[in-house]
C-alpha cells in the first residue's frame, strides 16, 4: 500500500492510487499531517480507499496523526464510520489522532452526533500538533 | 407534522438499479441541481445533501443488502418552498423504533448507526412508511423566496 515506510527519519510516498485522495506529509517525530483532498468525502468507495491508506500508514509505523479537513465540504454518517476505525486501529497501537480546519457544515455534524466528544478536533494544524505535548 | 398541501406537489420519480454511482447520477444529481437553481442557501443544502446521501446509502447497504438486481426508487417535489422527497428499496423493511442512540455512551464510538438520527436532525420531518422501507425527507426552506 505504501511503497516506502514512513518510520523516524524516513520519507513517505503514498502509493499513486492514494494521491488524488491524500496528501501526507511528515512533521517530525513520527508525526503525520494526512490532508483529505476528495471535498465530496462521502461516496463508500472513495471513503474505504481513504481509509485503507490511512490504515496502511499507521501500518507502517505511524503513531501520531492530524487529519486535516480544510479541502472537505461535505461528509457523511460513512465518513464518521472511517474516522473512528482509524481512531480505533491507532489507539490499539499507543497511537493518536488529531482533527483539524473542519469547516462549520461539518462541524455541526461531529457536535450533532456527540463526536466533537470523542475525537481531538483543532481550528488548525498547528494547534493539533501542539496538543500532542499536552 | 409539517403543513404541507401534497396533492399540489409535482413529483418526479425514477427507479433504478441498486448501484450507489447510478443512484448519485439519477438521484442526487438532479435534486441537488434543482435546490441550488431555485435558490436554496447552503445550509439547506447541505442539509437536504446529507440526508439525501444517508437515505440513498442505507436503502443500497440496509434495505438492498448491497445486491445489484434489487432496486431503488426515488420521487421527489421541490417548489420555492419545501423540498420532498421518498426512497425507498426493494427490502422487507424495518422498524426504526429499534435502532439504538448512536449519542448513548455506550454506542457513541461504534463506526455505524448515524444515517438515521443525521437525516432526523438535518430535516424539517422524516418519517418512515409502516414497513419500513420508504423514506420521506422534508425541508422547509429557511429563507422566504425573494419577491420581485
Amino acid at each position: 500500500l505504501t511503497d516506502a515506510l514512513c518510520g523516524e527519519g524516513k520519507e513517505i510516498r503514498m502509493d499513486e492510487s492514494f494521491s488524488s485522495l491524500l496528501s501526507v506529509e511528515r512533521v517530525n517525530d513520527g508525526i503525520h499531517v494526512v490532508k483529505l483532498l476528495a471535498n465530496q468525502a462521502v461516496d463508500e468507495l472513495p471513503l474505504l480507499k481513504m481509509e485503507e491508506g490511512l490504515l496502511a500508514l499507521v501500518d507502517a509505523g505511524a503513531r501520531r496523526i492530524v487529519v486535516d479537513f480544510s479541502d472537505v465540504d461535505h461528509f457523511s454518517s460513512s465518513g464518521l464510520g472511517m474516522l473512528l476505525n482509524i481512531k480505533k486501529y491507532l489507539e490499539d497501537k499507543k497511537g493518536a489522532l488529531r482533527l483539524c480546519h473542519i469547516k462549520p457544515d461539518i462541524l455541526k455534524v461531529f457536535k450533532i452526533t456527540r463526536l466533537s466528544e470523542v475525537f481531538s478536533i483543532h481550528k488548525t494544524a498547528k494547534g493539533a500538533l501542539a496538543s500532542f505535548d499536552e | 407534522m409539517v403543513d404541507i398541501d401534497f396533492s399540489k406537489l409535482d413529483f418526479c420519480s425514477i427507479e433504478i438499479r441498486n448501484d450507489l454511482q447510478l443512484a448519485r447520477e439519477q438521484i442526487v444529481r438532479p435534486i441537488l441541481a434543482r435546490i441550488a437553481d431555485l435558490g436554496y442557501c447552503s445550509q439547506d443544502q447541505f442539509a437536504i445533501r446529507l440526508a439525501l446521501e444517508e437515505a440513498i446509502s442505507n436503502a443500497y447497504r440496509h434495505g438492498n443488502k448491497c445486491e445489484p438486481d434489487r432496486s431503488i426508487t426515488a420521487r421527489w417535489a421541490i417548489d420555492n418552498t419545501c423540498a420532498v422527497i421518498y426512497v425507498s428499496d426493494g427490502g422487507s423493511g424495518f422498524n426504526p423504533a429499534c435502532v439504538p442512540d448512536p449519542r448513548s455512551a455506550e454506542n457513541r464510538e461504534k463506526p455505524s448507526g448515524r444515517g438515521i438520527m443525521l437525516m432526523k436532525a438535518y430535516m424539517t420531518e422524516m418519517h418512515f412508511n409502516k414497513q419500513g422501507n420508504e423514506l420521506c425527507l422534508i425541508k422547509i426552506r429557511k429563507a422566504k423566496p425573494p419577491k420581485f
